[in-house]
């Protein structure tokens, strides 16, 4: 066990380990949002209500579900970076942060592109899209603040203070969110809340949320390795790596 | 203990000497609160529609943009790292700053914001829970912006920064604080909300400072 | 032999690419004067703050620190806008509390009579310093860290200073300083030079 945590922070170690493991995950990855996409679009019914255009959900929910876990997975690396001292934690971390902002900004957008043919406006305050608005701002903030540090280790460590702060406060935004919606919302418009799926339409979202939680590993995976060879630039082993190539 | 009470005393006795800088966030307050019947229009009716959320996002900024300052001196001049030296626990020094902070701003805002509730014509009747949200919503503002501001500390180029990093972190008392007045206007009991902001702010005080004291670390660090 | 007050074993640092110093290893113990030299970018300063406990990060090795610490820094550490007695008593107040005379004695031995209730912006950067400094003439604690002490301070202040030190080690106090200038101290100076590049 004690071993294994100390290869982790080894950067050949992991560098080379996730290069075997994207060499797996990343065919594993195409594969997967390939066929979830396929079936979803092709192989499922319409919506009685909404026709057609429900069919975003293949992008829209999954990339939700992994901006969400995202910033869980930044700020628990930001803590193990932070008691640990561990830096390839400090790694995780960073890479993660661009990455969560992008699926959330793709929540986002699909949401957007749903909300015109099914509430008629591109945009209305609905609790699930305005907490995703927040968590985007949360990601911006912890991108922000690491750019704005030139001291890199430094910039590191306050953000991975920050991402704990935000980790404990999403729960909080959260609820407060929904219950702001539910205060403010006439209860006849709801369209969410106890809508049910179908197991028909259900499959496939699975499998493209376990698909997308496969890119999103992916993505990590090579955030990480750039960021290692940047860190380790001036170190032997990154030298002979440049000259093997 | 007898620590922290000195800081908060020293912190207190630098903000009397320099009495403009106390002024400061209140004037900010009384400005944009200004603006709003500007670019909404005088109708006393809409004003008093808009009245809690204007109220409330102006509180938030006023408090953001002085929590950026709370450290900026100590920093410059060398007093924060005598601070992380000393053999006092950082919890509490951190815990006077931030209880100065408050002093400072948001005790004066609640106390200044029943004149300016009237002038954008909200009912007498809600200024009660409008000033106790106030109260109890700036503590929760004055930890979490000074958590912004020990991150941010170290930076010559921070001031826009904080902005970015706290005010998405202010959003659940903005709400919790407008639908206390909102209750209030409703006539409706405004005591669960004003609860709800009174947890908030126990679960600040205990988690806060530890991310400020971090967060010094950090800025004298780098 | 009584431990020493702050020990740092194996010490390595880097920054932006450069190594500072590497492996080097110090035990400042009670009665030792130790002066760090070196030219400017050495790493001089950051040693000091490595071994005072305010930098965290950033190196490698094994920092004991057996005793509180005395920082003086760059920046004078005083409030400009309160008055140097205020300032003094706010210094020392986190070891005890001393009585005002002995805080306006210790504002005379740095040459501040006179100034004791002025507001401190109205003195110069070296009255600064002095202010800062004055926290010498009055703490009990025996680790003193100092960054370039003698930086503004003229040449009596200087001497006196020197003579300040001297009287701390034979007390059984340790101090770190670092410095360009040559210490006329009564005692044996240990020495640690960061010139050039890393040393073993």
């Amino acid at each position: 066990m004690w071993s294994f945590f100390h290869k982790l922070g080894s950067p050949p170690w992991l560098y080379s380990i996730a290069g075997t493991v994207l060499r797996y995950l990343l065919p594993l990855t195409v594969l997967a949002l390939a066929s979830g996409t396929v079936w979803g679009l092709l192989f499922t019914s319409p919506d009685f209500r909404q026709g057609n255009s429900y069919r975003i959900i293949y992008i829209h929910v999954p990339s939700a579900v992994v901006a969400l876990a995202g910033y869980y997975v930044m700020a628990i690396a930001g803590a193990v970076s932070l008691i640990w001292r561990m830096k390839m934690a400090d790694v995780a971390m960073k890479a993660t942060a661009p990455i969560g902002a992008a699926f959330t900004f793709i929540a986002l957008f699909t949401g957007a592109v749903w909300g015109k043919p099914t509430w008629g406006a591109w945009w209305v305050w609905d609790a699930r899209i305005t907490s995703m608005l927040v968590l985007l701002f949360l990601y911006l903030g912890v991108v922000a603040l690491y750019e704005a540090y030139d001291n890199k280790e430094a910039a590191g460590k306050a953000c991975a203070v920050l991402s704990l702060v935000g980790m404990v406060n999403i729960p909080i935004i959260y609820k407060s969110v929904d219950w702001w919606y539910s205060l403010h919302q006439p209860a006849s418009i709801k369209f969410t809340g106890e809508s049910t799926i179908d197991s028909s339409m259900m499959y496939p979202l699975l499998l493209m949320i376990v698909a997308f939680y496969a890119l999103f590993t992916c993505c990590l995976l090579l955030n990480m390795r750039t960021e290692i060879l940047r860190r380790e630039a001036r170190t032997q082993w990154v030298k002979k790596l440049a000259e093997g190539s | 203990m007898r620590f922290c009470l000195r800081l908060l005393l020293r912190q207190l006795a630098l903000a009397v000497r320099r009495p403009i800088e106390i002024g400061q966030p209140l004037m900010f307050f009384a400005m944009v609160i200004a603006l709003f019947p500007l670019g909404l229009g005088p109708d006393p009716g809409s004003l008093a529609g808009f009245a809690p959320g204007v109220l409330w996002v102006t509180a938030l900024l006023a408090n953001l943009l002085s929590a950026d300052t709370v450290f900026r001196s100590d920093f410059d001049d060398g007093s924060l790292e005598q601070l992380l030296l000393s053999p006092q626990p950082l919890f509490l020094s951190v815990l006077a700053y931030i209880g100065a902070h408050w002093l400072t701003t948001g005790l004066l805002l609640a106390l200044v914001s029943p004149v300016f509730a009237l002038m954008l014509n909200l009912s007498p009747a809600v200024i009660g829970s409008l000033v106790m949200g106030l109260l109890l919503g700036t503590a929760v503002l004055s930890l979490l912006g000074c958590v912004g501001a020990s991150l941010t500390v170290g930076l010559k180029r921070g001031g826009m920064l904080i902005s970015l990093l706290i005010l998405p972190l202010y959003i659940p008392v903005l709400i919790f604080g407008t639908a206390a007045v909102q209750a209030s206007l409703d006539g409706i009991s405004a005591v669960p909300y004003l609860a709800m902001l009174a947890a908030m702010l126990c679960l600040a005080i205990a988690l806060a400072p530890l991310a400020v004291a971090a967060g010094l670390r950090i800025s004298v660090d780098a | 032999m009584a431990a020493p007050l702050v020990a740092a074993e194996g010490l390595s640092l880097e920054r932006g690419g450069r190594e500072l110093f590497r492996d080097l290893s110090i035990a400042v113990r009670q009665g030792q004067l130790w002066q760090i030299e070196g030219e400017n970018g050495a790493g001089k300063t950051s040693l000091l703050r490595i071994l005072s406990g305010l930098s965290r990060f950033g190196y490698a090795g094994k920092v004991t620190r057996t005793s509180a610490v005395l920082y003086i820094g760059h920046q004078p550490a005083v409030k400009s806008l309160l008055s140097p007695r205020e300032n003094l008593a706010w210094h020392v107040s986190g070891d005890a509390s001393y009585p005002r005379n002995e805080i306006d004695d210790a504002l005379a031995r740095v040459g501040l009579n006179g100034y004791e209730g002025v507001p401190t912006y109205t003195l110069s950067a070296g009255q600064q310093r002095r202010v800062n400094l004055a926290r010498l003439f009055i703490s009990q604690v025996p680790l003193w860290l100092l960054d370039e002490p003698f930086t503004a301070i003229d040449r009596r202040g200087v001497v006196n200073l020197q003579s300040r030190l001297s009287s701390h080690i034979e007390g059984g106090g340790a101090v770190v300083v670092t410095s360009h200038q040559p210490l006329e101290v009564a005692c044996d100076i240990c020495r640690v030079d960061l010139t050039g590049s890393p040393r073993f």
